[in-house]
């Protein structure tokens, strides 16, 4: 009896915790790793696929156990950090360290352990430096995860910006260049780029935190205590001007058009791990700070800019679908489709409607799986054939079954096969849509399903091509999925099917924390 | 009458750097290395002693000022004067003769900054300067045999006499005009002025040019870049976070005690300086190909940042009392920028001189493939450029949140942005260095050995750039009590 109990005790300090252990776990990992010897590969393995696990673990278990009748902000713990004495008093709540969850965070944190764990497992075989790239990898994570669990403007920028600093030396050294007959794009070029285009969005985000903390002038940077007073302190004219900032410095992240040129670059070059938290989890921290910071701050501003922002979107989901459609690279073919479907996430949450708002929310775990099961499978056939040239790789299907199967499986959530996880999101989205800003929604609403329209053209053709059809001798060789990589895609494609055949669990959490956020837009209307 | 207990810390200082030099004459010639440990470890006594000792109170008539304020730069003094003299070992072992005269002078240079951030008298301030300016211009011209460090020197003295000059005119006309050179007397005296005559802008102008130049702040910046590259690398890391500290602590008591009432009308001048500081210096660090010169132009980008928090120490409207404003919150960012500024440097240019003690090279090629010649000082200098960049979770991170967010508070909303966007434009170059870091491949593969004291230097300087990121609550408290020093006794009662 006193054993079950000490387990109850220890689950007790655990789930007071947990949200500290979300980032602090993978941080710790990385500092852990530091001081094991580069050469002792296996233990390098074992140290990073343990905390990748255990932080997967407390990922899911975060999400089962959120309380969607409940709804609100749960797990909630609150750390002092950094007093700023000032008109406000001692000003001993300014910087805390508050941690919390709600509906829409508690399905992205789902996501990040995901991802977190199945790339692990996909960079089993990184050969060069394996060590460096796991503590960069963990950093990176880290960051991620904090942004999803704070409610502190600081802390969220701080884990902003630390999920920004690992990805240049990630790309720039374990990444690879494209090579095309008259191009060229060098991995560090590409690193570069991302780093300072993605550095320049929070340039943005930083001036408008600063603003939003003198304007509110409450000598707090909680997200929670400036709600509270933002109706009064925040006028309209102030929302009006420092919206844009958030809503373009987070939307560069996002892949906002006309900012989303670093995207399919940076993607392309990086290593597949980093390919899939990118494109899978680290896009969607742009989503996550429009809903986190800029709509639950600042309802007026988001009312006058979010039309915009919809037009923007749908420009996305065009723009997207039609540079993808020109690729012969099989990673820009999927770094463009991440950007034509994040336009859906944006037009999503520019409906500012509970039915749109859950379907950007549902999109962005949606493609980030299903991303993450694309530069996955890319990977793989990157690792035997060593090139992503679309023109060269044909019928691949005959030697590798398996991996073709996959491939197919993200591709038909991408286009919104019903079934599949992709359907139901797009579907939420288009609804919204629709059902928003009149007659322009239902342009953008018709523009919004061309694009998918558009996504299958592209898709379909690139299934028939690549794996289809006849067989090259030089493919003849190859080998099909090894177990590791079975059970990398069969976990990313088994949550596919969950979502698409059976949302409503993932609607509802989602759900419980978008109508909080939609309740207060009304209100402030 | 005179409490001369309040000097201990700077009379153990002179006396050690007696110590030394008398110590130089004696010993036998290959004992002479040793002399380093004397100075170190004397330091670190000294460090100990004035951690400990009470000091409040005035020396010399109100010439001299103790309070909490002058205790917190003091200990910032000796800890920098204690990691620069343990970095200059194997330098000065390897590359200089005449250890003995080395660290004699270099504890002088220490004894002039520790004794500026006490001076509340104008001339006085210009002493302690000189005592600081005068050993550095031998230290940077210590590689005798070396024509760039001559060059350096030449032009250091040149310039720094020039300045000084500007400087003691300026002290000359506000003297002039006021009959007084004490802070708390020419506050005074200002205030009661209905305007400001054009023999006081000259003043006001002549010192703010002179402290530039000892900042190196743009336009007085010319002599920056030549010194850094020509002085030997450890009096480099003292010019660019010692002498600047010092100076800027000299600007701050100035800022905040004697020019106060006058404020207002020296702001402009500031801001203008601050703008053009940092968009220079990280323009041109754009283009450098030696390390030294890099550092030189982003430490004259970082001394922007700091002016930019200067030029905002009083909010530009001038009706509403002081408690109403954030002005407590500048003052602590920009000390602890200057915290963050100064111990990451320390670490960035160790770094740099452990590579250039085995390589002689001091080009940014020089470090390619450093992560696998030498891993851990690869990895600190990576995670110093990250911290001067402003990155998370580094100390330069919540540094700049710091003072930015401040700055942001009085009003200079569209200065902060200024300072953001140059910010972004430091990472590209410090990027640079981290591609030859770690991605790049040298031709020369083999390992580069660090003795264990550069090692422990090295962690110790790690570990300060995290701890200080992670939860520099500490430090903000000490912090608070030097500005509350300076504001409670100065600010409240005469705005």
């Amino acid at each position: 009896m006193v054993g079950v109990l000490e387990v109850l005790e220890v689950l007790k300090i655990i789930d007071s915790s947990i949200l500290l252990c979300l980032f602090g776990l993978p941080m710790l990992g990385a500092t852990l790793l530091l001081f094991i010897p580069a050469s002792a590969l296996k233990i390098i393995k074992i140290v990073a696929f343990a905390v990748s696990l255990v932080v997967a673990v407390l990922a899911i278990y975060i999400f089962v156990s959120f309380d969607e009748t409940l709804g609100g902000i749960q797990f909630q713990r609150i750390y002092g950090w950094l007093p700023l004495p000032g008109p406000w008093g001692s000003g001993d709540d300014a910087i805390t360290l508050s941690l919390g969850i709600d509906g829409v965070s508690a399905t992205m944190v789902l996501l990040t352990g995901i991802v977190m764990l199945t790339g692990t497992l996909i960079s089993w075989n990184v050969k060069e430096s394996t060590k460096d790239f796991f503590i960069l990898y963990f950093v990176l994570l880290s960051g991620v995860f904090g942004v999803f669990v704070t409610f502190d403007l600081f802390f969220f920028f701080l884990f902003y910006e630390l999920s920004v600093l690992p990805m240049y030396l990630l790309i720039g050294k374990w990444g690879s260049t494209s090579k095309f007959k008259s191009f060229v794009r060098t991995k560090e070029y590409s690193a570069m780029k991302l780093t300072l285009v993605l550095v320049a969005g929070s340039v943005l985000i930083w001036v408008a935190i600063i603003a939003i903390f003198f304007q509110a002038g409450i000598g707090s940077f909680s997200v929670i205590e400036i709600q509270k007073v933002s109706e009064t302190a925040l006028s309209p004219t102030f929302q009006n001007i420092f919206f844009p900032l958030l809503m373009i410095g987070f939307g560069i992240l996002a892949g906002l058009w006309p900012f989303h040129t670093w995207s399919p670059d940076g993607h392309v070059a990086a290593p597949t791990a980093v390919s899939m938290v990118h494109a899978g989890v680290l896009m969607k921290l742009g989503a996550f700070g429009i809903i986190r910071i800029g709509i639950v701050l600042m309802p007026n501003g988001a009312e006058t800019w979010m039309p915009l922002l919809i037009v923007l979107g749908a420009v996305n989901v065009i723009y997207g679908a039609v540079s993808a459609m020109g690729q012969t690279d099989l990673k820009y073919v999927i770094g463009y489709s991440s950007v034509s479907h994040m336009g859906y996430v944006l037009m999503g949450m520019a409906t500012l409607n509970v039915l749109g708002m859950n379907g950007a929310v549902l999109q962005m775990f949606s493609h980030g799986i299903m991303t993450a099961l694309f530069f996955a499978v890319a990977g793989m056939i990157y690792d035997r054939t060593h090139t992503r040239d679309t023109l060269e790789l044909r019928g691949m299907a005959k030697k590798m079954g398996v991996i073709s199967i996959m491939f197919t499986i993200a591709g038909l959530t991408s286009l919104g096969l019903p079934g599949m996880s992709g359907f139901v999101a797009e579907l939420l989205v288009f609804i919204g849509v629709f059902q928003s800003y009149g007659h322009l929604g239902i342009i953008l609403g018709s523009a919004a399903v061309i694009g998918a329209a558009l996504t299958a053209v592209y898709i379909l053709r690139l299934v028939a091509s690549v794996f289809f059809g006849s067989t090259p001798e030089m493919w003849e060789n190859q080998t099909d999925s090894r177990p590791r990589e079975l059970l990398v895609a069969g976990i990313l494609v088994a949550i596919i099917f969950s979502v698409g055949l059976w949302p409503f669990p993932y609607i509802e959490v989602i759900e419980s924390g978008v109508n909080p956020i939609v309740a207060a837009i009304s209100g402030a209307g | 009458m005179n409490d001369f207990s309040l000097l201990l810390p700077e009379f153990l200082v002179a006396g050690l750097a007696f110590f030394i030099l008398a110590l130089d004459l004696f010993i036998k010639e290959n004992w002479k290395r040793y002399l380093v440990w004397v100075a170190f470890f004397g330091l670190a006594v000294i460090l100990f002693v004035s951690l400990f000792i009470e000091s409040e109170g005035q020396l010399y008539d109100g010439l001299l000022e103790f309070d909490e304020f002058t205790k917190f730069f003091r200990i910032f003094f000796l800890i920098i004067g204690g990691v620069t003299v343990i970095i200059s070992r194997e330098y000065v072992d390897s590359r200089l003769k005449y250890p003995g005269e080395y660290y004699g002078i270099l504890l002088f240079t220490l004894l002039g900054a520790m004794l500026l951030a006490s001076s509340a008298e104008l001339l006085t301030a210009y002493i302690n300067l000189e005592l600081l300016s005068f050993g550095l211009y031998v230290l940077v011209g210590y590689e005798r045999y070396n024509p760039k460090s001559n060059e350096a020197s030449v032009k250091y003295i040149l310039l720094g006499a020039f300045s000084s000059a500007l400087i003691l005119f300026g002290i000359s006309q506000i003297y002039g005009l006021l009959g007084t050179t004490r802070f708390d007397e020419m506050s005074v005296a200002f205030s009661s002025l209905s305007s400001i005559s054009p023999g006081m802008a000259v003043g006001f102008v002549l010192i703010v040019s002179g402290l530039g130049f000892k900042l190196a702040a743009v336009p007085f910046h010319m002599w920056a870049p030549d010194v850094y590259e020509g002085a030997p690398l450890p009096i480099t890391a003292w010019l660019s976070v010692g002498s600047k500290a010092a100076a800027l602590a000299l600007a701050i008591r100035l800022f905040s005690e004697g020019f106060i009432s006058v404020f207002g009308e020296l702001q402009p001048i500031l801001i203008v300086i601050a703008a053009i500081t940092m968009v220079i210096g990280n323009l041109l660090a754009l283009v450098q190909k030696n390390i030294k010169r890099l550092l030189a132009y982003s430490s004259i980008g970082h001394v922007g940042y700091l002016l930019m928090g200067l030029a905002a120490l009083v909010p530009i409207a001038k009706t509403g009392s002081v408690a109403e404003t954030f002005t407590n919150l500048v003052y602590n960012g920009l000390l602890f920028h200057m915290v963050s500024y100064g111990f990451t440097t320390m670490a960035a240019f160790l770094c740099v001189i452990t590579v250039y003690n085995k390589t002689g090279r001091d080009d940014i090629s020089a470090f390619a493939g450093l992560s696998k010649r030498q891993p851990l000082v690869a990895l600190v200098f990576v995670c110093a450029l990250f911290s001067l960049a402003g990155l998370p979770i580094f100390v330069g991170f919540a540094s700049k949140f710091y003072l930015f967010n401040a700055v942001g508070g009085q009003g200079l909303l569209w200065l902060v942005a200024l300072a953001i966007v140059m910010s972004l434009i430091s990472l590209y170059y410090y990027l640079t260095i981290a591609r030859q870091l770690y991605i790049e491949n040298s031709e020369d593969d083999a390992p580069i050995a660090v003795s264990f004291v550069t090692k422990l230097t090295l962690g110790g300087l790690f570990g300060v750039m995290i701890i200080l990121g992670i939860y520099p609550a500490f430090l903000l408290e000490a912090i608070q009590r030097a500005t509350d020093a300076l504001i409670s006794g100065n600010l409240l009662s005469l705005v």
